[in-house]
């Protein structure tokens, strides 16, 4: 007689859907997946679902109104999106910003830096099970995103930067307010590293779990945290500086292995070094204007002149009206910029009329999620949520 | 310096290729045909530029340019942290060219995204279907020529028959 138990088990290929709504994808995306009794076989990643045209769009705005389009690309840091588009917009018409406008931009880069990473580390081990992680990292996120509000009058859409500048200076006593925070962020990255650092179940969860080789990082055009969680040695706060960045002593955080864990020490530790960053900035403040001289044409004009005065007034309409305001040359500038998920970059081509020609996102989300299929075949289904928390996908990004 | 000596060197070896090198901005650019992208970036990437940060398209409708279409690659070399655009024309008539999927694996998405909107062939990409607009959708939105405010009215879209309209109210 042959017992039951000694046949192998028979399975069926299976084909399960996930998402688009589905609470652990983080957004609206599809992954049709292909089972093998508890294995991935196949993946094929389905996106779009958010496409929003906001390429096209930038066709009809003009420069400064586009802004407000990127606060929308990737919703848990806008800041950097703000700062990126500036920026691409400011080589294109070959502006200089003044130092204290930069060192405001690097201090608000690397808040969103550390809410973003917080909020991405918080929601792999929420995936996970691990509750009291994300609570812990999202009780600080609320304090940094009530920094913003204090900024820049809102919390999710910034639209903080103009074409030249930005939109206001700091608040007073922005600076204490930084500090007490940047403390407790301290205090909240300590509490998530002594959950989870040791913790058995995490190392089971996330070692050896979607590893990235540095030579497939480099063939699919990974960039940021997940590129150095592999071992690729590149920043582009070091290595290219913009925005004043090369004034900054921080280190750049590389772990070697390329699997969820390497690329949850790699954010832990960039949260870290942007704290650095943030009491170095607030050290070394410059005084100055925050906006380029509203005569030259190239940009708006302060905020208070136009409530308070008519000259303000007309000069803001003249620069705001359709096909009035600034021009920049025929030309084409591409600024690549460090952002929490990856290389962030805006492609801008000028034919010389106060909308931009074609602008273009080079979104980190997309192109880190292209090795999501390759990644996930042979592991089992439970460490889909594991790599897919760890890419970090924000689906305004990815679709655009 | 790389970049100097590779420009030198491409012009050299491809003359017929290469279009011209134009300077904007502190930023290079290398204009060559969409036909000859597949050997002019595989020479580059020999040469040291290993990353291909990022893929898109232009309309040159209203702009002007050798072609209609330019295909633009942005590469950067890791080691000396110098960038080159390089631009491939591609003619209205027919608007394809070699896909470099074989070079690097992240232009598989991007060219598809370029061929989503701009309605481009790339020749020998494994999978060339749409990726942000579904299967079905007509046109590429990202042409110049494409409307920006919508194709058609509201109730010119066909209603999707759930069932529910069949049921005539009894009387």
């Amino acid at each position: 007689m042959k017992h039951v138990i000694d046949q192998p088990l028979e399975t069926d290929r299976m084909v399960l859907n996930y998402g688009p709504h589905h609470p652990a994808t983080h957004g609206t995306l599809r992954i049709i997946m292909e089972l093998e009794g508890e294995t991935v076989t196949k993946v094929t990643p389905e996106i779009g679902f958010l496409h929003s045209g906001f390429e096209k769009l930038g066709e009809d705005l003009n420069f400064n109104q586009y802004i407000t389009i990127t606060d929308r690309m990737n919703y848990l840091s806008p800041l950097c999106n703000n700062v990126a588009y500036a920026l691409a917009a400011e080589k294109l018409m070959n502006l200089e910003v003044s130092k204290r406008t930069e060192y405001i931009r690097v201090l608000m880069c690397e808040l969103s830096r550390i809410a973003d990473h917080l909020l991405n580390v918080g929601m792999l081990a929420v995936d996970l099970g691990a509750m009291t992680a994300f609570l812990y990292g999202f009780r600080v996120r609320e304090d940094i995103y009530d920094l913003f509000e204090k900024a820049t009058g809102t919390r999710l859409t910034t639209s903080y930067t103009l074409v030249g500048g930005l939109m206001r200076d700091i608040p007073e006593g922005f600076e204490k307010a930084v500090l007490k925070v940047l403390d407790e962020v301290d205090k909240a990255a300590n509490d998530i590293e002594t959950l989870l650092n040791k913790n058995r179940i995490w190392h089971d969860r996330t070692k050896n779990i979607g590893i990235i080789s540095k030579e497939d990082a480099i063939s699919y055009g990974i960039s940021g945290p997940m590129a150095r969680a592999s071992g690729i040695d590149w920043d582009i706060r070091v290595n290219e500086p913009y925005s004043s960045y090369q004034d900054f002593d921080f280190d750049v955080a590389i772990a070697l292995n390329g699997d969820v864990f390497d690329r949850y020490l790699v954010r832990m530790e960039e949260i870290r070094q942007s704290i650095k960053i943030c009491r170095q900035s607030l050290d070394k403040m410059p005084t100055g204007e925050v906006i380029i001289d509203p005569n030259l044409g190239l940009s708006l004009p302060p905020k208070d002149e136009v409530y308070n005065s008519i000259e303000g007034l007309i000069y803001h309409f003249e620069i705001t009206m359709p096909h009035r305001g600034m021009t920049p040359p025929v030309g084409e500038a591409y600024v690549p910029t460090e952002s929490p998920n990856g290389e962030l970059g805006y492609y801008i081509v000028s034919d010389g009329k106060c909308t931009p020609y074609r602008v273009r996102t080079r979104p980190p989300s997309l192109i880190n999620y292209s090795i999501f299929s390759k990644l996930i075949e042979g592991h089992m289904l439970s460490d889909a949520p594991a790599i897919l928390g760890s890419l970090n996908i924000i689906a305004g990004e990815l679709d655009r | 310096m790389l970049l100097e000596q590779t420009l030198a060197q491409i012009k050299e070896k491809f003359p017929d290729p290469v279009l011209e090198t134009t300077e904007f901005a502190g930023e290079q650019i290398l204009h060559v045909k969409g036909q000859d992208i597949l050997i002019v970036l595989a020479t580059l990437k020999a040469n040291g530029f290993n990353f291909l940060a990022d893929l898109t398209a232009i309309d040159n409708l209203t702009l002007g340019g050798y072609e209609r279409f330019a295909v633009s690659y942005h590469l950067l070399c890791h080691k000396t942290a110098e960038r080159l655009t390089v631009k491939a024309y591609v003619p209205e008539e027919k608007p394809s060219l070699p896909s470099v999927e074989s070079l690097w694996k992240t232009a598989d998405w991007q060219e598809r995204e370029v061929f989503d909107l701009f309605g481009i062939i790339f020749e020998g990409h494994p999978n060339l279907i749409r990726i942000m607009n579904p299967d079905d959708y007509e046109g590429h939105p990202l042409k110049k020529d494409y409307p920006r405010l919508g194709r058609k009215e509201r109730g010119d879209f066909p209603v999707i028959d759930r069932g529910i309209q069949k049921q005539k109210p009894s009387k």
